[in-house]
């Protein structure tokens, strides 16, 4: 009950530490991360962060032993093939599965393999790595979700302390504070709960769950508090988007909005790299200096993507996303895809040594999809930059969502305007309809909490947000 | 019948208020129940059915539909069961056990009702004992199940062999769904179709039933 009252005091970001888009760069940070076995992120070059899974099979007492014997099989597999291609450094992540955070010990048994295999590496040939480890958030197993008491969080909590003592470098979680009213809103274009959920619930959730991270991070020196996804809401977004289940244009304003609620990590604590699948990532390096990992096409494997280019443009790390442990003809996809991430950090950081070859490559990067879709034209260095001065420029989480919101809508009117964003009628339609949505907002968040209570007030628990 | 047409279009609308007024109005009128199904409310939910299908409706519009077409059914429903007439076809929903991914379940299920059919949804992480017990007790015609994990893809199987054991898989058809589910692998566990969204599954549902 203690951890459930203890409020901290919690930075507040309102200025940008990267003010100038020029400098908005991948594999430079203001801030480079120490972290693992000598590896420094954001100091110049980009590593390949390598993520990897379990092939279809059950996860039981019974099947457990195969199931180690697959996270060795990899871990080796990558390694090697990371080392026969030279990388100047690498990460390991492991996502947990949800049986993995639901017994702590099982995640944690997994965490020390991996770490004994990037110490041996290391030892071996001097490789620069860090393992990042990422629990499965379990918390939404009752309705509604009990996000600060109970069981699943318990679990949770007890997951970050096992594998931070196994050998965990950088913790992380994709956090699902506010998707029990996201997902209803999301599927019914409710732009107003869409707010309510980005704004006041996703946010307070955030700051809470990272103080609690934070707390283990400072019991296990060494371990350190990496970054959060907006996965559960942004990328749930614009993967129904890319299904034509929603707007292309509500997934993008979406994003830009989803960043508030990723920043409140760092405002607890977070130093990065923040989650490969957080393509709100560029605009938290923005505003705190940190570095970040991104995925894009490399991670086809995992799923498809409209950003495979521009998504690198200010990555520190170069991720696959998730690839199953299935044999390809040149050997498992876990080192195919190490493969292709190390030649893609390779061209990058071979463009960086030479004089404004960054600068040059992001751009070309950035080019080659920034108006091919309105999740990429937010996620260019420029929206980057308007979306992030538009967050701090805001006092409140809700007033930053709000802020971030129109950010995204001015970015997009003014591609279609320029006629460089090309959107279809019912496109169009609906960015009219997120802008008149904007306007109708209420001015503070009491009053939208207390328009939505019949609406959503039964889906989520208030003492779970302090509320 | 202008309270047909009204109908029509307030859920072509996605106007629950107004759907719920014009039945209530039509009904103190007189017009048969089965009538305003027939007549208003199927060609409505056809006609958005096209409109998705021709990607000029996303999901929200489908599902403010669907939402109409319920508040029309609440009035609806009493009297047809009062004239002893059957109601629609029945469908369970819920995603596997150890798979807490459910807003591809809860699209499935939404779309489902929209589309007429009385949906039960079980929620996410659901035992095959569950659905075991939901199947004797409700008697739905169709089950389906959802799973984004590979490896909570097994579980389908597991489903599939309890409502076997159980003595129930004759008495339903099983559809399964989820991005890492395939067809072959619909085949491989025994189930008797693979929808790969959820526009697809409902006209899967359809064709299952033409059949059966």
């Amino acid at each position: 009950m203690v951890e459930q009252m203890m409020e901290k005091t919690a930075l507040k970001y309102s200025a940008l530490a990267i003010p100038n888009t020029d400098d908005l760069l991948y594999g430079v940070s203001p801030h480079p991360l120490a972290c693992g076995l000598g590896l420094t992120i954001g100091a110049g070059q980009v590593f390949p962060e390598v993520n990897f899974t379990l092939p279809a099979m059950n996860i039981e007492a019974g099947t457990w032993a195969e199931v180690v014997a697959h996270y060795e099989e990899m871990a080796s597999q990558i390694l090697r093939r990371a080392v026969s291609l030279g990388v100047p450094g690498i990460v390991l992540e492991f996502e947990l599965l949800p049986p993995m955070t639901d017994r702590p010990e099982w995640g944690a048994e997994i965490t020390a393999v991996l770490n004994r295999h990037l110490m041996a590496c290391h030892e071996k040939h001097q490789l620069p790595c860090a393992l990042r480890v990422t629990p499965t958030d379990i918390r939404d197993q009752q309705k509604p979700p009990m996000m600060r008491t109970g069981e699943p969080w318990q679990r949770l909590k007890r997951s970050f302390e096992l594998c931070a003592e196994a050998g965990a470098d950088i913790l992380s979680i994709e956090s699902i504070g506010g998707k029990e009213v996201h997902d209803l809103a999301l599927m019914y274009g409710d732009f107003s709960g869409i707010v309510f959920a980005l704004g006041m619930l996703a946010p307070r959730d955030m700051s809470w769950l990272w103080g609690q991270i934070g707390d283990i991070c400072v019991r296990h020196p060494g371990v350190v508090p990496g970054g959060d996804s907006a996965c559960g809401f942004a990328n749930t977004a614009m993967q129904l988007a890319h299904q034509k289940m929603l707007p292309e244009v509500l997934a993008a304003v979406v994003r830009a909005m989803s960043a508030v609620r990723s920043l409140a990590a760092f405002e607890q604590g977070a130093v990065g790299p923040s989650k490969d699948c957080a393509y709100e990532g560029p605009v938290m390096k923005a505003i705190t200096g940190y570095p970040i990992s991104m995925e894009g096409k490399s991670a086809s494997c995992a799923h498809f993507s409209p950003l495979g280019n521009i998504s690198a443009a200010m990555c520190d790390l170069w991720s696959n996303e998730s690839v199953q442990n299935v044999r390809l003809l040149s050997g498992n996809a876990p080192e195919v895809f190490t493969e292709l991430l190390a030649y893609d950090c390779r061209l990058m950081n071979t463009a960086a040594a030479s004089e404004g070859g960054a600068l040059q490559m992001r751009n070309w990067m950035t080019a080659s999809d920034e108006w091919l879709s309105p999740q990429a034209a937010v996620l260019s260095p420029d929206a980057t930059i308007k979306i992030a001065a538009a967050i701090v420029g805001a006092d409140t989480p809700y007033h930053r969502v709000v802020a971030a919101g129109r950010a995204a809508v001015e970015i997009l009117k003014d591609g279609i305007a320029q006629e460089k964003l090309h959107l279809s009628r019912k496109e169009q339609q609906w960015l009219v309809r997120i802008d008149d949505a904007l306007d109708a907002l209420p001015a503070d968040e009491a009053t939208l909490m207390l328009d939505l209570e019949a609406q959503y007030g039964g889906l989520y628990g208030k003492s779970s947000y302090g509320l | 019948m202008a309270q047909s047409n009204e109908l029509h279009d307030a859920i072509l609308n996605g106007d629950a208020k107004k759907a719920h007024a014009v039945t209530q109005a039509a009904i103190e009128a007189g017009i048969a129940p089965m009538a305003l199904i027939s007549e208003s409310m199927v060609p409505a939910m056809d006609e958005v059915g096209r409109l998705f299908e021709a990607e000029e409706y996303f999901v929200p519009e489908l599902l403010l539909a669907g939402r109409a077409m319920k508040s029309a059914m609440e009035l609806i429903r009493p009297l047809l069961i009062a004239s002893g007439q059957r109601m629609a076809v029945r469908v369970i929903i819920g995603t596997v056990k150890g798979d807490l991914h459910d807003i591809g379940k809860n699209i499935v299920a939404s779309m489902l009702e929209g589309s007429g059919f009385e949906v039960i949804d079980l929620g996410a992480d659901v035992s095959p004992e569950n659905f075991v017990a939901a199947v004797k007790e409700r008697q739905p015609h169709i089950v389906c199940m959802s799973a984004l994990l590979t490896v909570t893809m097994p579980a389908m199987k597991t489903t599939i062999d309890a409502l076997e054991s159980a003595g129930v898989r004759t008495h339903v058809k099983v559809l399964i769904g989820g991005a890492p589910v395939t067809s072959q692998y619909a085949k491989e566990i025994g189930a008797d179709g693979y929808s790969e969204n959820a526009s697809a599954a409902v006209s899967l549902v359809k064709s299952l039933l033409a059949t059966a």
